[in-house]
């Protein structure tokens, strides 16, 4: 595991007596990939500033390399963002706009235009140079900020939602683009975005977060699989999220019927909340399935339909599945043991902050 | 047919009560009879004569060096105040804007009056400085008017973004938010420089004796008897405020177009 290059320690921020960030401790290690994943407004670009340095946290310090930077200003910090809105020199050529922060560091001419020319070619805007931003797309300008950040080699890569504006190809080319360069540049990226997809697709680690709580850290397999409260399963993908009630362990009844599952220690007869993926329901006959429902709604969404199935209780599953069962066709549902997943019901007012607003 | 006509005479109307009285003095300046009943004949000796006279000469010194300088101190001072202002919460920025332009809304005499007792209480001696002083002053108010809005379009993350790739503030500021801005601190500076070339009372009542700048000059001047030359003079304040105008006018046109 390579060494922590950042340590977030008991943040706290308020803006105007609101509470932004609320004890929020997370670290970063070196060469890795991380998401800031959550709801608009929970603080994602707060936490993003105040690793900039454009804010300072009420408590809390920011540790970088084992040092103290919580009070040190921007421009004498070993990281560069790429902003929210592109942030571009507006009155300055493409070229210019590269050159920037190499010409602060009075770098030699024939390094910068190096740079310049490596740059451009990296986020494939070749031949660019000479134009004025305003000249450019909005994908393209997105990458001239990226292209004016990664020139300076900082050893930390912030970025606040930087495809938010992008079409959906756009978004997915550039998503491509820049695993490809924090591979090749191996530098640490901290990523912004409210696009669970995009965070599933690209990190190495997803910190799922709302209204200012920390509610998960995990690889993308571990936050998909394993989400551990309700808010995140709702957060990453569509999912059923069921109250249900611990019978023992390995067993846990849901809408009066039992299905076998694997998990433990949540004591017996407990509530809880079961999350059960749309593409991990099994549909047959009724008479195979544990629970018996009515197909209310399909549509065809390409790799697969989506179904809804509305049990007797007035429940409406959501399945994704490549079988196709039309309208009012009587259904079983069955799930299998390892897709059921088991998680605490928020109980202590302090775990209220995880809730799901509906 | 008609219709037109009417609003066409209008118009014309309305034109010749504002320009009627400007369009005389011009034509009297130009004027070879010294009585303002006859038309003499064209000349330009009045001009050649205002340019031989040492005291106005002397006045026009005084106000292109005070509207200079008090243009350019207010321009920075109302710059910076903009930062200020645009920096604060939106409350307390409200409140300030008020504030810098109630001194606008005031009348010339009260603003003037009032320096006048403040530069006495402060035991100042009159003349040049106190003159520059007061200018400076009532320049400020256009400065902020024109400099905030640009200010307030003025996305800050690109400050930012200069000072994340390692610029200071101050060199921040210069590359990257003053080029921004610069229309409106130019038009800023230019309705200013108009203000105090422009300005009689606010000067009138904080000059002392022997320290006169062109309006000021007139004024004495006419109180004596009406010289010829003072038409002449009156022409080219009028043409050369004409011209600042039209710069303000042109400066945020041009910006708009590029955009
Ligand atoms: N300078 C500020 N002054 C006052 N409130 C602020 C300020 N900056 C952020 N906030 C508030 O802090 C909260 C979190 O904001 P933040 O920008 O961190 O959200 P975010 O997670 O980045 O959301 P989004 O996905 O919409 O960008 C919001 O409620 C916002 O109104
Ligand atoms: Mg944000």
């Amino acid at each position: 595991m390579n060494k922590k290059l950042i340590d977030l320690q008991h943040i706290t921020k308020s803006f105007d007596g609101q509470m932004i960030l609320d004890d929020l401790n997370l670290y970063i290690r070196e060469n890795e990939f991380l998401t800031l994943l959550g709801p608009s407004g929970c603080g994602k670009t707060t936490t993003l500033r105040i690793l900039g340095g454009f804010e300072t946290p009420d408590q809390g310090h920011v540790i970088f390399d084992d040092q103290d930077i919580t009070k040190l200003p921007p421009n004498k910090r070993q990281l560069n963002t790429v902003f929210q809105k592109y942030a571009l020199f507006t009155h300055m050529t493409i070229a210019e706009n590269i050159a920037f922060g190499l010409k602060i560091k009075n770098k030699s001419k024939s390094y910068i235009n190096d740079k310049i020319a490596y740059a451009l070619k990296l986020v494939n805007l070749e031949g660019y140079g000479s134009r004025m931003p305003d000249s450019l797309s909005g994908g393209q300008q997105q990458r001239i900020a990226i292209a004016r950040a990664i020139v300076n080699e900082p050893k930390v890569l912030l970025l606040d939602e930087p495809l938010g504006a992008l079409d959906l190809k756009l978004r997915q080319d550039m998503q491509y683009e820049l695993i490809r360069l924090k591979n090749e540049l191996g530098i640490t990226f901290i990523y912004v975005t409210h696009d669970q997809e995009e965070a599933l697709t690209m990190s190495d680690t997803i910190v799922v977060m709302n209204q200012g709580y920390i509610q998960q850290i995990g690889s993308p397999e571990k936050i998909y699989n394993e989400p551990e409260n309700a808010f995140v399963a709702d957060f990453i993908g569509d999912s059923n999220i069921i109250g249900g009630t611990m019978i023992e362990d390995k067993l846990v009844e849901i809408l009066s019927a039992r299905f076998p599952c694997v998990d433990t220690g949540f004591g017996t007869n407990r509530p809880v909340d079961v999350v059960i993926r749309p593409e991990d329901v099994i549909l047959s006959s009724p008479a195979n399935g544990r629970l018996t429902g009515t197909v209310t709604h399909l549509i065809f969404k390409g790799v697969h339909y989506e179904m809804e199935v509305t049990t007797p209780d007035g429940y409406e599953w959501l399945v994704h599945s490549t079988g196709m069962y039309p309208v009012g066709t009587q259904v079983g549902i069955d799930v299998d043991p390892f897709n059921i997943q088991i998680m605490h019901k928020p109980a202590s007012e302090d775990e209220e902050a995880v809730k799901i607003d509906e | 047919m008609i219709k037109t006509a009417a609003k066409k005479f209008y118009v014309f109307l309305i034109f010749l009560f504002l320009y009627a009285p400007i369009a005389t003095l011009i034509v009297l300046s130009f004027n070879a009879s010294k009585t303002r009943a006859k038309w003499g004949g064209f000349t330009t000796r009045w001009y050649v004569s205002l340019f031989r006279n040492d005291a106005i000469m002397n006045a026009l010194l005084n106000t292109l060096t005070i509207a200079l300088i008090a243009s350019l101190t207010a321009t920075v001072i109302g710059t910076i105040a903009c930062i200020a202002i645009i920096n604060m919460k939106k409350k307390s920025r409200a409140i300030w804007m008020g504030i810098t332009n109630i001194p606008m809304l005031n009348a010339d005499i009260v603003t003037g009056i009032s320096l006048m007792l403040l530069f006495l209480s402060l035991g100042l001696k009159f003349g040049y400085g106190t003159i520059l002083l007061s200018h400076i002053t009532f320049c400020i108010p256009y400065v902020i008017l024109s400099v905030m809005p640009r200010m307030k379009q003025f996305n800050t993350s690109t400050y930012e973004a200069a000072l994340d790739l390692g610029a200071g503030p101050v060199y921040s500021f210069f590359k990257v938010v003053l080029p921004d801005i610069l229309p409106g601190v130019l038009s800023g500076f230019l309705m200013a420089f108009t203000m105090s070339l422009d300005d009689f009372i606010i000067t009138h009542f904080t000059k002392g004796a022997g320290v006169d700048t062109l309006s000021t000059k007139i004024y004495t001047e006419v109180k004596k008897g009406i010289k010829p030359e003072m038409y002449a003079l009156s022409t080219l304040i009028f043409v050369t405020v004409l011209i600042l105008l039209l710069l303000i006018n042109k400066a945020p046109a041009d910006k708009k177009q590029k955009a």
